[in-house]
């Protein structure tokens, strides 16, 4: 009981450590600490299915893609005060949290029946419809990455541009200079 | 109130949400979005996990987690590749900036 309590607790530091980092990166990290505390909890509960993707997924996979994206993005470290006024967001908080705790505790604990038939079976039996719904977004995830990592058409290229402009003006100082020659050979 | 399995589960829940709500509202940061988006769903999937434990449905709720897992890493993978278009497009990752982007 208390392994759960301090490993709950954990996360919880790693989640609030997570929003006041300055730094992605570190935030990153953090958010790296709230998977792997959570997913001793889950191998706890006896879902050890989810324990072992919420560490490979939760902890591994979507900090890789973090670090990639603020390598690419950059740190933006100055920004201005947020759009929300402070005292207004802990208030909607506090209501949130307040309700939700209201309505949802004290659990009282429930008569445990018996185990149930085991996960492949579970989710390839009873939920297989889940199964088609996470294909599928996996399939519009790719699709949808493709679209937006795509590179743009460039507009055309300035330097191409003023190359162009560049030799149809030497063009007609060629043909000026023609012009001038001829009119001198006539006179 | 005793301290049950059940009743830290919840409670890590709320305040796990609690976190991931307050970040949500005060950050302007879009990476930041996508973090306090992520401890939502951590959230979520732990209130998943502990239902399932307290009421012997384990295998059920595992399978539920499993999707919720798949459908937040679909987020965070587009929600980063938004950023990154952002970052590339307007130079910058403030949320407040992108109100250039009305008609």
């Amino acid at each position: 009981m208390l392994l759960y309590a301090l490993l709950i607790a954990l996360a919880l530091v790693c989640a609030i450590q997570a929003i006041r980092a300055e730094r992605l990166l570190t935030s990153a990290l953090w958010l790296a600490g709230v998977s792997a505390a959570l997913s001793i909890v889950f191998y706890m509960m006896g879902a050890y299915t989810v324990a072992v993707i919420e560490l490979s997924v939760g902890a591994g996979l979507v900090t890789v893609l973090f670090v990639f994206a603020i390598n690419i993005a950059g740190e933006d470290l100055s920004f201005p005060p947020p759009l929300v006024p402070k005292p207004l967001a802990w208030a909607l908080v506090i209501a949130a949290v307040g309700l939700l705790g209201w309505s949802a505790l004290p659990q009282s604990a429930a008569e445990v029946p018996a185990q149930e038939s085991t996960f492949a079976a579970v989710l390839w039996g009873k939920r297989g419809l889940d199964v088609l719904v996470q294909i599928v977004l996996i399939f519009a995830g790719v699709l949808g990455l493709l679209g937006l990592l795509a590179e743009t058409k460039a507009p055309l290229d300035q330097s191409v541009a003023q190359e162009v402009i560049a030799r149809r003006e030497d063009e007609l100082a060629a043909l000026q200079k023609r012009v001038v020659e001829r009119e001198r050979e006539l006179v | 109130m005793s301290f049950s399995t059940a009743n830290i589960g919840t409670i890590g829940v709320v305040g796990l949400l609690g976190v991931g709500l307050y970040c949500l509202l005060i950050t302007r940061n879009l990476i930041k979005l996508v973090v306090a988006l992520q401890i939502m769903v951590k959230a979520a999937v732990l209130g998943l996990v502990a239902a399932g434990s307290v009421s012997g449905q384990v295998q059920l709720s595992q399978s539920l987690a499993v999707t919720v897992i798949v459908a937040d890493t679909v987020v965070a993978v587009i929600g980063l590749a938004l950023a990154v278009q952002v970052r590339r497009q307007l130079g910058t990752l403030d949320v407040g900036d992108l109100s250039q982007l009305r008609g």
